[in-house]
């Protein structure tokens, strides 16, 4: 048995189709949900992919908040379902408050398409378990509303807790407070993070690197052993 | 018909490389004398039927839920005469 993994296509959702076939690649089955669809379909997990879901306005993530589909992903997540947000993907769960804090412009106000070095700092999350702490990886940043902001207690417990999944190494591409490139919730099943994993998983595009391959064989281990 | 506005504005501590941006062009442009610049949004509704305390309250709960997100913004409600 496999595990099935729901990406989900937002009107202007841009990598449904890479994430989907990361999802492919790790073992898994993707299924793909639709926004205006409440029902997940009995997914095992649910991914968000980046994109400029309804053109990005109001706030980025703002309406796709609303959306029909995000209601049963919002109400999934806080059973225990586990969620990754990829960029938009990650906007959209800080605007559903299922992970804290807010997304906004970066400081130096240009959009940036880089590659990325992350410092894995929670190997412990359902999305994360292939890696090591203090691992370094490098996968593509695509973005301009990349600046993770939250008050200074926030930031505090969030550390204090260990649910800063990714740091930015190296440079810090958009200004986000305390270099935070991902973050997760309290029960550790909603990670959300600015750079892209589905754009790093096979040798023959990109950098070369699959560095991102392990977000999608962590979540399927996770299912398949439980 | 009634209007309502609505103003979001960056939380003071927000960096807001936007209205940095423009207080930053001013001098170039022959303004001179603006020390700092917020940039904001400004939504103005048109409301059918009357501006009464319930539908003040109404939309104080759209701006507060939707229009803006209260981590990093704040809002006014006003009734535009």
């Amino acid at each position: 048995m496999t595990a099935r993994i729901g990406v989900v296509t937002f009107p202007g959702t841009l990598d449904d189709r890479d994430t989907q076939r990361a999802v492919r690649l790790a073992g898994a089955e993707p299924v793909s949900l639709w926004h205006r669809d409440k029902d997940l379909q009995q997914v095992d997990a649910v991914v968000l992919p980046g994109g400029f879901s309804y053109g990005d306005y109001l706030r980025a993530g703002a309406i796709s908040r609303f959306s029909p589909v995000m209601e049963s992903v919002i109400a999934g997540a806080k059973d225990g379902l586990p969620v990754l947000g990829i960029c938009n993907g990650f906007q959209v769960l800080t605007e559903s408050h299922l992970l804290p804090g807010a997304m906004l412009r970066n400081n130096h106000l240009h959009f940036i398409c880089r590659d990325q070095k992350l410092r894995v700092e929670n190997a412990a999350t359902v999305w994360t378990a292939d890696y090591e702490a203090g691992q370094e990886i490098s996968i593509p940043l695509k973005n301009i509303d990349g600046r993770y902001v939250a008050d200074e207690h926030t930031l505090d417990e969030l550390e204090a807790e260990g649910r800063v999944v990714f740091r930015y190494a190296d440079w810090n591409p958009n200004g986000s407070l305390r270099d935070i490139a991902g973050i997760t919730n309290a029960a550790g099943n909603v990670v959300g993070l600015m750079p892209h994993p589905e754009h790093a998983v096979e040798p023959l595009i990109g950098t070369g690197r699959t560095d991102g391959l392990g977000f999608f064989t962590s979540i399927l281990r996770k299912l398949v052993n439980t | 018909m009634a209007r309502v506005v609505v103003d979001v504005m960056l939380k003071s501590e927000i960096l807001d490389p936007q209205g940095q941006a423009v207080q930053r062009a001013l001098p170039r442009l022959g303004f001179a004398g603006i020390a700092d610049v917020r940039q904001g949004k400004r939504f103005e509704l048109e409301v059918e039927g009357p501006v009464d305390d319930a539908a003040l309250g109404r939309i104080r709960e759209m701006a507060e839920t939707f229009l803006a997100n209260t981590v990093i913004e704040d809002f006014t409600v006003r009734v535009d005469s």
